[in-house]
């Protein structure tokens, strides 16, 4: 497993390496001088110069791309054009809120669609079993923003349980209990991939239900509960693993939305603003950020596939 | 009296609001340390029969319609899904006819034989991991000590049936059921595991029914057969009787559709037709489309169940004559 471990993380280097490639030359694929539209229409030709050679830009691409590798290696991502700050840190700004509304999002579809599937496979063909799976394609079919302004004018507008945007730091007065802010987002995120995890979890509880060994587990006089925890929804989990490898991915997208319709000054929120205001640097580093994470999930779900499934062999 | 005796068994499928009998009028009694032979083609009602005595059909689209199972002084067909699951795996133990699928992949054997344990004894985890070796080491798998902590694909077909085998037997059923125990393995890995399971018979008793489609296993095996058909018990009797006097066509025609290799033979006989689906509505006897001996009479009237001898039923009208 340690071996397989590291094998998997050296492997990710030649993968960075291209990624970063492409990063690198997204400020190259703008149109137009980088120096020039970077500073914007007011600027005059000295100061565009300047940035040019400050930037590093009359000198041949591969040694910028060199330089500019050497430079994220140690961290320094740019500076940001808007903030006039390094890229790092003002993507350390919207770390916070984004990895809390990550977090806070995943409990909920845990909590809400693993034991929702259960329940939905295990009374299969009932009523429990409409409800839950109709339920579940409704969420799974509404859009986040046309959720999350429902959200806010139901329990933030009308009941006044829950604040309606913005997030004041844990660091903040409140501490923790600023944590009510991200009770609406999260749950806005949670909704449609917590359907999609009830959906998956129905439907591999319901294939796995069909195999010789529930019937063996059957045979020994097990409780009906326990075969369907045990035996059917255990061997279900290992597909259902995987599922939230891609259920990440798409928080990540969907997480500018609602960072968008909640005001949250998240990573997400950020890459909106930076694209309206050019701030390509820190788009470039949010991507980059971005890639670093999808590749250590995927390693991350990989494992949890081996840990699940004995019959996968770590080589 | 039979450890278990099954009466007028009356079995049904429920598809599209009505209810399609595929067991019908099913009797037969099995003492202990006896071996009863179910034997008969695909969709004969063999292994719904088995099912149903097992108390596996809850929850399907199938279902018990009449009849009785009484087993070890009780009735099982009145118990509550509580009762029948505390002789579930204790009292009465099955296997299967797919030993490469019918351990669960992820758990390891050894726990999985514990796991029965604990159910159904008052055992600690140590005790009921000390009695799953011994019981490895009874169905005769080489180091059972390290065998224990494999998993189901680290195991060879074989090897996984005489875990099946260790399962069932773990808590010292009275009765084992075995579906098609053997059809899914090498015939010489066959042999062991119908030996082996003869052995623990002879050992503790055990009373067995076994279901097959081959009748050689059958013959080998079994001290007492029922040939079923669509259903119904065409025949029964005990093995040498059976096999010295067969009297049902549908019974001689199993067994001439099985090949003899120290015979030159141009062809080999097979029953013609097919076996009728369970919707098809047959009057008379369900065997007369496909039988050699079928008279006007075969097509309107069903045969009732007679004997032709001590312990040697059959359902048919016209049986004495072919077997003259």
């Amino acid at each position: 497993m340690l071996v397989y471990t590291i094998k998997r993380l050296l492997a990710l280097i030649p993968t960075l390496l291209a990624a970063s490639i492409l990063v690198f030359l997204f400020i190259h694929l703008i149109p137009g001088d980088p120096a020039a539209i970077l500073l914007g229409d007011t600027a005059t030709p000295e100061e565009v110069a300047a940035l040019t050679r400050e930037m590093g830009l009359d000198e041949p691409i591969w040694k910028q791309y060199l330089l500019w590798l050497g430079n994220v290696l140690q961290g320094d991502l740019g500076t940001s054009v808007f903030f006039r700050e390094p890229v790092l840190k003002v993507i350390g700004s919207g770390a916070e809120t984004s990895i809390l509304l990550a977090t806070m999002t995943m409990v909920w579809i845990v909590l809400f669609g693993i034991p929702i599937g259960i329940v939905s496979a295990t009374k299969h063909g009932t009523w429990v079993d409409q409800v839950t799976s109709g339920g579940a394609m409704l969420f799974a079919s509404i859009p986040t923003f046309w959720l999350g302004l429902y959200l806010i004018l139901i329990f933030a507008v009308g009941l006044g349980w829950f604040p309606s945007s913005g997030f004041p730091s844990v660091s903040d007065d409140g501490g923790w209990t600023n944590l009510r802010y991200l009770i609406l987002p999260s749950l806005t995120l949670a909704a449609p991939n917590a359907a999609l995890i009830i959906r998956l979890v129905r439907a591999s509880m319901l294939d796995v239900a069909r195999e010789d060994h529930v019937r063996t587990a059957r045979a020994k006089g097990l409780h009906p509960a326990k075969v369907a925890i045990k035996h059917i929804f255990r061997n279900a989990l290992i597909a259902v693993a995987a599922a939230f490898g891609f259920t990440f991915a798409a928080l990540v997208s969907e997480a500018v939305v609602t960072e968008t319709v909640f005001s949250l000054p998240g990573i997400g929120r950020l890459v909106v603003q930076s694209i309206l205001r050019r701030d390509y640097p820190v788009i470039q580093g949010v991507i980059l950020v971005i890639v670093v994470l999808y590749m250590v999930i995927n390693l991350l779900v990989d494992l949890a596939y081996a840990r699940l499934d004995p019959r996968v062999s770590l080589k | 009296m039979a450890l278990l005796e099954v009466s007028n068994l009356e079995i049904a499928v429920a598809t599209g609001g009505q209810l399609l009998p595929v067991v019908r009028g099913v009797s037969f009694e099995v003492k202990a340390n006896e071996t009863f032979g179910i034997v008969g083609e695909s969709g004969c009602g063999k292994s719904l029969t088995s099912l149903a005595i097992m108390g596996l059909l809850e929850g399907s689209q199938v279902r018990i319609t009449g009849g009785s199972i009484h087993f070890d002084g009780r009735e099982l067909t009145a118990l509550s899904a509580e009762d029948r699951r505390a002789i579930m795996g204790a009292q009465m133990a099955m296997i299967f006819q797919e030993p490469m699928t019918s351990l669960n992949p992820v758990y390891r054997i050894g726990d999985q034989i514990v796991e029965t344990l604990r159910q159904h004894r008052d055992m600690s985890r140590r005790q009921a991991r000390d009695r799953a070796v011994e019981l490895l080491d009874l169905v005769r798998i080489p180091e059972p000590g390290r065998r224990i902590d494999s998993f189901p694909h680290q195991m060879s077909g074989g090897q996984r049936q005489r875990v099946m085998i260790a399962m069932a037997m773990a808590c010292d059923p009275k009765l084992l059921i075995a579906d098609e125990p053997t059809t899914a393995l090498d015939v010489t890995v066959q042999k062991e595991v119908l030996d082996l399971m003869a052995d623990l018979q002879s050992r503790m008793g055990t009373a067995i029914v076994l279901i097959s489609h081959d009748l050689g296993v059958i013959a080998e095996t079994c001290d007492k057969v029922a040939v079923m058909y669509r259903g119904k018990i065409a025949e029964s009797a005990a093995t040498g009787e059976l096999f010295s006097n067969m009297c049902h066509p549908y019974t001689r025609g199993l067994l001439n559709s099985i090949p003899v290799v120290d015979r030159d033979v141009e062809w080999l006989e097979a029953i013609p037709g097919r076996v009728p689906t369970i919707d098809e509505v047959l009057s008379g006897c369900a065997f007369h489309p496909r039988c050699a001996m079928a008279e006007a009479r075969c097509e309107s009237e069903d045969p009732d169940k007679r004997d032709v001898a001590t312990g040697h039923t059959i359902r048919c009208h016209f049986a004495e004559v072919g077997s003259a």
